[in-house]
Parts: structure tokens; sequence; C-alpha cells
């Protein structure tokens, strides 16, 4: 049994290493945001706080903004959850459930569209929302999020296993197609409704590229906007940064605590085409 | 049309409306825009908009930034692709192994990073890669290895930024993998056993051939994502040091939005998307050709 016990610590201590290696910087990143301005950056780097204080936090409230930025963040991924999860929710149920002429073949003409990285569309999108007058405004920094591809796939793949008898039966109460979708279909799809709207929250808080494109008034940034703008501005800063980084990295790491068993859902869902 | 018909197109409209306004418009516009001069002139008044036919393609071709950022792109897909699935692998059948304790919770925090916002968690690889403070340098020091200028040194820079890449992804390719180990059966395991397989002959002969098709998905996903490298070298260097940084995204970003040259942005947009299908394809062809034989 000896050599049985060998790899019982070798198995259990390389997940620990590689467990501690995934945690550490955010600890660490938490750590310094509590330490004095300018104690990071002495030899040897500190590990803890001498005296931990909020004093950055406070900083960034009244310098920065960030209470407005963190209320753009959360807006706007609010919105866009509620908006992108019900169009996605429907499509995807029609997909799956609904009868209609050219259904396969619009929805692999989808499937293929997926490949297309979305930053080919940004240059476009961003002349079109100029000539809307969005650039610079929430509506321009929601636009791409409100429906994609993907989530039309997930709930699709998820409504195909809703059985047919039981939307038969309502329609045989008389029950009209959009009666049987509310009352019969959306509580089966609960799961992944919720994994949907997850997926689209984080995708929306933790975006950068297009609100970094479509906003440029520092009333109107997120909180990643904000924080690379800062991290230009105030190279030295090094824990005014790091509180920055909590404030932005906290909320979506207890969404993701709370409703993690949606998220891996959604992630296996979405491995596994037909 | 019967009824069901047209509520399956009411049902279906909207979220087909926004798909096809902000991103199907948008990319047919975009190949359009890649063949025109579209610059400041042409953003302050159309007029001076020009077709300019293969010209944009032809430039960004002879652009010695332009290959400086294939080359670097391309560094850090062959060597951050493989490094990324690597990693997942390991960690997944370390997770799945019998002996492995505590399982929810390390798997919980080797998919932390994961869901993190990109560009915090970037800051937060700056500082502990700084060359003279950061926490890398110092531990380094303590078995003798002199400081290195991660971040500053053009030799180093994108092993950072790939290294940090592996660190953020690898979590959501494990909980992919675990899903396919979970699905061998475990007879295919005991008959090994039986034969006196090894723990390596047993991963090289049961575990990698019946995952396969989940590593051809998995590597696919990962190639395509990877080549859209942005938000790394933005925050960590700003696409230095000498430009070993740029990626092709960067660029694009760059060219289209800072110097407003957007027909030129645009057909980098497109060359990025090609280079994607092609490499991709010749990936799925090659595994077919591989499987056939």
């Amino acid at each position: 049994m000896k050599g049985n016990r060998l790899s019982w610590f070798g198995v259990n201590g390389a997940l620990l290493a590689a467990a501690a290696l995934a945690v550490a910087p955010l600890v660490w990143m938490v750590s310094v945001s509590l330490m004095a301005a300018g104690e990071s950056s002495t030899y040897p780097p500190p590990l803890l706080p001498d005296a931990p204080s909020l004093d950055h936090y406070r900083a960034l409230l009244e310098r920065g903004g960030i209470a407005r930025q963190f209320l753009n963040s959360l807006g706007l991924a609010v919105a866009v959850t509620i908006i992108s999860t019900t169009l996605n929710t429907m499509a995807g149920y029609a997909f799956a459930k609904l009868h209609f002429r050219g259904r396969e073949r619009l929805f692999s003409t989808m499937l293929a569209a997926l490949v297309i990285p979305g930053q080919v569309a940004m240059l476009p999108l961003f002349l079109m929302l100029k000539g809307m007058g969005l650039v610079n405004t929430y509506a321009g920094a929601m636009v791409p999020g409100l429906a994609g591809i993907f989530g039309i796939f997930l709930v699709r793949q998820y409504a195909r296993t809703i059985p047919n008898e039981l939307i038969e039966a309502a329609r045989m109460d008389g029950a009209g197609e959009f009666r049987t979708f509310f009352s019969i279909v959306l509580p089966v799809l609960k799961p992944v409704l919720v994994t949907l709207a997850v997926f689209s929250f984080l995708g929306s808080w933790n975006d950068f590229m297009w609100p970094l494109i479509v906003l440029n008034d520092g009333d109107l940034y997120t909180l990643p906007v904000a924080l690379a703008s800062l991290s230009r501005e105030h190279v030295q800063d090094t824990e005014l940064m790091m509180a920055g980084a909590v404030v932005t990295v906290l909320p979506v790491l207890l969404l993701f605590l709370a409703l993690q068993r949606y998220y891996m859902q959604g992630l296996l869902m979405g491995s596994v085409k037909q | 049309m019967n009824r069901q018909q047209l509520a399956a197109w009411a049902f279906i409209a909207p979220a087909l409306a926004v798909i096809a306004l902000f991103f199907v418009v948008p990319v047919v516009a975009a190949l359009l825009l890649s063949l025109t001069d579209f610059d400041l002139y042409a953003l302050a008044d159309l007029r001076n908009l020009r077709f300019a036919g293969l010209d944009n393609y032809v430039h960004v071709l002879s652009m010695p930034l332009f290959w400086r950022a294939f080359g670097n792109t391309s560094y850090f897909v062959v060597i951050g692709v493989p490094l990324s699935i690597a990693v997942s692998l390991a960690c997944a059948v370390l997770l799945q192994s019998k002996l492995a304790r505590f399982k929810p919770f390390v798997r919980t925090a080797l998919f932390a990073p994961v869901v993190t916002t990109l560009v915090a968690v970037a800051l937060i690889w700056r500082y502990l890669f700084h060359v003279r403070y950061g926490w890398v340098n110092h531990l380094l020091s303590q078995v003798g290895i002199l400081p290195i200028d991660w971040l500053g040194d053009p030799d180093w820079s994108m092993p950072t930024i790939i290294l940090f890449a592996v660190w953020k992804n690898f979590g959501g390719n494990m909980i992919i993998f675990i899903a396919a180990l979970q699905a061998i059966p475990e007879d295919l395991y005991e008959a090994a056993r039986l034969d006196a397989a090894g723990p390596w002959a047993q991963f090289r002969h049961i575990t990698l051939p019946s995952i396969a098709p989940t590593l051809l998905l998995v590597s696919i996903l990962t190639i395509a994502g990877y080549f859209q490298l942005f938000a790394e070298p933005y925050v960590m260097t700003r696409g230095g040091p000498l430009q070993s940084t740029v990626s092709l995204l960067y660029l694009m970003y760059e060219e289209g939005f800072r110097w407003w040259n957007l027909g030129v942005a645009s057909a980098v947009a497109f060359v990025l998307f090609i280079v994607i299908v092609v490499v991709t394809r010749v990936l799925l062809f090659a595994t077919r050709a591989e499987g056939r034989s």
C-alpha cells in the first residue's frame, strides 16, 4: 500500500498547489488593496498590510467616481441580461418546438455564423451607432449583447427535451401559443434561463473592447474601462488600482459562487453540439 | 401561413432583428468598408469616400507592423493553446482520480479565474510580475535567479502574457474535460488494470482516445478564442515593448479607433477572420484524415 499512499499525496498535493496558484493572485489583490499607499512597492514585497485600511476604497469613491461606474456596470448588465434572456429564450423555444418553413436551414446558417469573430462587426457598428446618435450612450453600449446566437442555441438544446405531449395538451385545452409558452414552457425552462442569465450578466460585466470603443465619457464608463483608464493615469498607485480591481471582480465572483451549478451546466451544454 | 407558423415568427423575430441589424449588417458592411479608403476625412464628410478595391489588403500585407502582429498573435496561439489545454486536461484528470479529496472545493478554486474580469486580473499580474517589487521575481531570487523584466523585455513580454492567459482560461476547458472523462466506462480501466497497465498507459490508450472528439472541439474553440487576443496587451503592455505584444486585434483597434483608418482596420479584421477559418478548417481536416488512416 506504500505506493498508493505516495500517489495519494502526489494527486492531492498537485491539486492543492494548482488551486493555490489559481486563487493566490486574487487573495493578494485584496491584501494589497488594504495596504497604505506605496507599501506594496517596497522590497521584499509584503504579503499582508501592516495596518489594514479602507483608504483606497474611500479615495476611489471620492476622486474616481467609482460608485457611478459601478452603477453603470450594474445597470447595463441587468438590462442586457433581462432583454437578451427574454429574446433568446423565445427564439430558442421556437427553433426547438414550433414548426415553420425554413427552420432548420435558418438555424444551421446561424450556427455557421458563430465562427465570425464579433470584432469584425465593431467598426461598421460604431459608424452605424454614430449615425443613430447612440455613440457614448448606455443604449450604444448595450447593443451587441441584446441577443445572441449562442444563447438561442443553448435554449434550443434544452427545449428539445420538453415532451411534445405537454405542449399538445395545452393546445388541446385551447391555450394560444403565447399562453402555452408563458404558463407551460417557461416554468420547465427555468434552469436554462438561470444559466443564460448568469452567462449574459458575466459577459456584459466583464466586456471590455466594445464599451472601450463606444463610451468616451468618464461618467458613462463601465468598471473595466474605468479601471483601464485609471491604470494608464496612475501607474504608480498599486494599492488604489487593486482596490478598483476588487470592486470590479468581487461582484461577479460572488454571483458565480452562488450560481455555479447553473454556470457549469451552461458551459457543458455549449460544448456538446447536437 | 397557419397560426403556429405565425406564432413561431413572432417568437423569433425580435432576436433575429437584433442579430440582423447589429451583427449581420455590420459584418457585410465591414467587408464593403475594407474595400474603401474610409478615414478621418470620410468620417467628417462622406463625399471624401473612395472605392479602393483591394488596396487596403495590399497595404496591410505590406505593413511590417501587420506581420509583426501576425507573428506575435501566432506565437500566442501556438504556445498558448497547447499549454492551456495541457493544464486543463492535467487538472481534469487529477480531479477525476479516485484519490482526489475535497473535489467541489478544488474545482471551484481552479475555475474562479475564468469568471473574473480580465482587465482587473491583468492589473494584478502586472504587479505580480513587476521587475522590482513583484512576487514572482522575489520568489525566483530565493533560488538564486536574477530579476527578469517580465513585461519590459521584448523576449519575455509575450511568454508572460501567455502564462497569464493560461491562468485565466484553463478552468473553462477543464470543466468540459471533466464531463468527457466522466463519460468513459469504468470497465475499460478495470480491464486495463487486469493487464497490468500503469497510469500512463491507461491515459494513453484509454483516456486520450475516448476524449479525442472533445479534445478536437476544445482545440478549435480555444484557437479561435486565442486569435482574438486584445485586452491583455492593451492593459499589460500597450503592445510594447518594441511592439512585441501587438496582436492583430490590437492593430485593428489602433488603426481603426486611434488613427481612424477604418478601411485599413476592416481589412485587418477580415484577414484575422480568414486566418481563424483556415487554421480551424485545416485542423479539422487533418484530424479527419488521421482518423481514416
